[in-house]
């Protein structure tokens, strides 16, 4: 009896679970390495929540933070922290596959990690940068600017952007508690059974990869809804869909595939979590399991996710390579229809992730081809951002730096993608490290840049000052040649026959290309350095920088015809739009910046704690389930059905911003711009350039 | 005149009832989109159902497991509910009063909660055949599929509940109206999945 309220009270948690517990109980030095390396990461887990929560304090911010941040429904913020989870994660993701890559480096016959531990290493590695890092970055940006590019106040449905948010965050916290009570799943990213089940796995490794991915999934779900029903619903009038701007064409295409490519996951996750908490057989290799089907359903989702990835930066770029080429983007509706050809392409090529699993040489032929039509949509958008470019004075900026290293780059990925699209190669080369190369020569210069080319392009929107130009050329330039250093070797590794997720290798070729896999990674974690310092010396150096005028690359779409950062409301009058890249045209007939006949009364979302209940009920359920404390599971449960149901009654759902205020507040600015002097391009980087371009002369940019 | 008319597939209430302004009716907008996320994974379940067919494991298959009898009385419940839940709607969009409104409510929320009790009897009855999900791939497909449709009921029904408090509390103000109309579409959503279910697990399997 005395051993039954713990085990009622923690579950299945235990000290075993501390990552340091076991190199206590049999100190070799293997295991203190290992124990040092994960126990310092569960330690700057703690220490780092605990800094946060002694710093909020320490600044009286509670309050703030409470009802300016964790609260608020607008989506500005919501996307802001969208991109904070998305930074800080990535900073755990990287450092991880540092420590992979070093592993690598020393692998020839040993090396200093446990198997345990790698496996840890590449499947939260994994796991982070497609749900943790890419989604909630690329869910940010679309948050914080599609609004604003189509000329609305906020999302449709803006408690569910926060409900979206506090499911990423429960997710998120997920996968960083997981470093304090060890250990995380070591069946991948994919988490293919029946390696995940729990006859070959029963701890609760697989289990925190499970809430966690479906955490985050459902969060994708109710995104995708989000943005498409916004996007159908909210445009500012005369907005019609072959006005919208390309980023809001991506975000469209990408909601669409959210909706119809998220719950392929949910599904698989689910059924795998049914077979391992209530000896369910769906994909178990005895009694009528068939893996096949999970296999299936992950790849349904897996492949329009990679879409999901790809499609917001496409959509970016273009955005960048129109502005500072300071000329309309070449071929809009090629570009658009490109992008519906690519986003209904992502739903019928799956197959081509498991060429080698069985299925008849007609078949692979059917989805190689398939396959290999993306090229032609993808390889027309690199067409139209090269005219672009074409007789454009371009200005070398980060964001751009950034686009042509993703031109570059992203081209010669492509044509690995057509090597592997063939499956009479792919059965020599699939699950070697060429297929690793391949995807990440994909998502690195094709998410990633874009991501960070955003950040630059949209931060002085955002927070009201630029970036640091020197750092940001050093962050981008590292990331360009860290890139090529850590992936360009794993492509002749890949064809030398090094497989995928090799903890250790006997093979003494490999060793100079892992060398310089390792070193490239040590660019990349320089990178990174980079990124943190250009934003450190951007926050000290920030009244330089200013940039209330709203406007500082001579933009093209509507976000920049508000001031930095935009009011709550986003628009005071909400505009009419009369052509393609709507305020370029309204600042060449001189129509920028006039004063509004009228204010009218802004009615906006009121305050609401439902996303915070969210997070947190979502976290407390996974982890819950992950260490069957069902006491955890059913309060959670009974918690968030109950804050639902009292949501459904709450009436006071909007609140009125008053026409003097909005008044009060344009005039204001409106004073400002008019005090601001107006640079031409060639001042673009200068202190002088505070967000007020030269207007244009004969359509051509100053 | 055809401009009026529809601000979202489905039954629209109308100029005749102005409070339920235009940002609410997006909402129904936004759940149409939410019901096919909902469908993608009602047609996955489906496929899957059918790929396990076969993977019985020597274990009882829908011959032994099905009774058609109970299966088709649970579809009459479900359908007329559907029926009484359009009569609701009707009394919504035409009626001042609540007072049919909310009649024909509960009448739909006897029928949903008489659904879910009868198909746990059926659960409860193969479980005593030895239809249990640990015993083959195929009784864990059907467990993962029918069970869903049944946890959709019960939420339904639970939101039927809160609506009807809703009512109690604030009157039919345009956040009830519209609360309504979207139930209204989950609703009919089951009953079509439903209807799937009938034909492709039971009959289906039956072939």
């Amino acid at each position: 009896m005395s051993g039954d309220l713990p085990d009622f009270i923690f579950g299945k948690l235990d000290w075993d679970t501390l990552p340091f517990w076991d190199a206590l109980k049999d100190p070799t030095t293997f295991k203190i390495i290992n124990a040092v390396i994960s126990g310092g990461a569960g330690a700057l887990v703690v220490l780092g929540a605990l800094g946060v929560v002694i710093l909020v304090t320490w600044l009286g911010k509670w309050k703030y933070l409470w009802s300016e941040w964790l609260t608020s429904p607008d989506h500005k913020k919501i996307g802001i922290m969208f991109i904070v989870i998305a930074i800080v994660m990535l900073a755990r993701a990287v450092i991880e596959a540092v420590f992979m890559r070093a592993q690598q480096a020393v692998g020839l016959d040993g090396g200093f990690l446990s198997p345990e531990h790698f496996g840890e290493f590449f499947t939260t590695h994994g796991t982070i940068m497609i749900f943790f890092m890419a989604m909630p970055f690329l869910t940010g940006i679309i948050n914080y600017v599609m609004p604003l590019q189509i000329g609305a106040r906020d999302l449709s449905f803006p408690v569910m952007n926060q409900i979206s948010l506090g499911l990423t965050a429960a997710g998120a916290a997920i996968v960083m508690i997981s470093l304090v009570f060890t250990p995380f799943s070591t069946g991948g990213w994919s988490g293919y059974p029946p390696y995940t089940e729990r006859a070959y796995n029963p701890g609760p490794g697989v289990d925190y990869w499970i809430w966690a991915v479906t955490l985050s999934t459902l969060s994708s779900t109710l995104t995708g809804i989000n943005f498409a029903v916004t996007i159908y619903k909210k445009r500012a009038p005369g907005m019609k869909l072959f006005r919208m701007p390309l980023f809001t064409w991506t975000a469209l295409t990408t909601a669409i595939l959210m909706i119809f490519g998220m719950p392929p996951l949910t599904v698989a996750t689910a059924l795998l979590a049914l077979d391992r908490y209530l000896d369910f057989h769906m994909f178990t290799s005895d009694l009528g399991g068939n893996m096949m089907n999970y296999v299936n359903l992950f790849w349904a989702f897996g492949h329009p996710e990679v879409y999901i990835l790809i499609l917001p930066p496409f959509g970016i770029f273009s955005e960048i390579f129109s502005t500072f080429s300071g000329k309309r983007i070449f071929g809009y509706p090629v570009l658009v229809v490109a992008t519906i050809c690519i986003s209904i392409l992502s739903f019928i090529v799956w197959l081509h992730h498991f060429f080698t699993m069985g299925q008849d040489a007609a078949v692979n032929a059917a989805f190689g081809i398939a396959t290999m039509l993306i090229g032609i949509p993808t390889g027309v958008k690199v067409y139209d951002w090269m005219l672009t470019m074409y007789r454009g004075r371009v200005r070398l900026s980060v964001p751009m730096i950034y686009a042509i290293g993703f031109i570059m780059l992203f081209v010669l990925g492509g044509l690995t993608g057509i090597i592997l699209a063939t499956p009479s190669v792919d059965y020599q080369v699939h699950n070697s490290l060429f297929l690793i190369a391949h995807f990440h020569n994909m998502l690195i210069p094709g998410l990633l840049f874009g991501m960070l080319s955003a950040t630059n392009f949209w931060f002085p929107k955002a927070l009201g000052f630029r970036l640091e130009e020197r750092w940001g050329r050093r962050a981008a330039y590292s990331w360009i040649v860290g890139f090529m250093l850590a992936f360009f070797p794993l492509y002749v590794l890949g064809v030398l026959g090094m497989p995928r997720r090799s903890l250790t290798f006997f093979e003494p070729a490999y060793l100079p290309w892992t060398l310089i896999a390792g070193f490239g990674a040590l660019v990349i974690l320089f990178a990174m350095l980079c990124l943190l310092i250009q934003l450190w010396v951007s926050i000290r150096d920030r009244h330089q920088n200013m940039m209330t005028a709203g406007d500082p690359w001579d933009g093209r779409s509507l976000e920049w015809s508000t001031s930095s950062p935009p009011p709550e409301y986003n628009f005071p009058v909400i505009p009419e739009v009369h052509s393609r890249d709507a305020y370029m045209s309204e600042k060449e007939q001189g129509k920028a910046h006039q004063v509004p006949d009228e204010f009218p009364d802004i009615v906006m979302p009121a305050n609401s704690a439902m996303g915070v209940i969210i997070a947190v009920t979502g976290s407390a359920m996974a982890f819950g389930l992950t260490w069957y404390i069902w006491w955890l599971v059913i309060l959670a449960g009974v918690v968030t059905l109950v804050a639902v149901i009292a949501r459904g009654f709450v009436r006071k759902t909007t609140r009125v911003i008053s026409s003097d205020e909005v008044r009060r507040t344009h005039l204001a600015w409106l004073e400002c711009v008019r005090k601001t002097t107006p640079v031409d391009r060639s001042k673009e980087q200068s202190p002088e350039n505070q967000g007020l371009p030269v207007p244009p002369v004969n359509g051509a940019v100053q | 005149m055809t401009r009026t008319a529809m601000r979202h597939p489905g039954l629209n209430l109308g100029p005749a009832h102005a409070d339920a302004e235009d940002t609410r009716e997006e909402m129904i907008f936004g759940f149409w989109v939410f019901m096919m996320s909902d469908f993608v994974i009602f047609g996955l379940l489906f496929a899957t159902y059918v790929v396990m067919l076969g993977g019985t494991a020597g274990g009882p298959g829908p011959h032994e497991l099905f009774e058609m009898k109970s299966v088709f009385i649970e579809t009459l419940i479900l359908l007329t509910s559907s029926f009484t839940f359009g009569m609701a709607s009707l009394a919504l969009k035409y009626r001042e009063d609540t007072k049919p409104l909310v009649i024909w409510l509960i009448v739909t929320l006897l029928l949903g909660v008489a659904f879910i009790a009868y198909e746990l009897k059926d659960f409860h009855t193969m479980f005593g055949k030895g239809g249990v999900p640990s015993r083959s791939g195929f009784i864990s497909a059907f467990f993962s599929l029918v069970p869903l449709h049944g946890l959709h009921v019960l939420a339904a029904c639970i939101w039927l509940i809160a609506l009807l408090g809703q009512i109690a509390v604030h009157g039919l103000d345009s956040f009830v109206k519209t609360g309504l109309l979207r139930l209204a579409i989950l609703w009919h959503f089951l009953d079509i999945v439903w209807i799937c279910i009938f034909s492709l697990v039971y009959l289906g399997g039956l072939t």
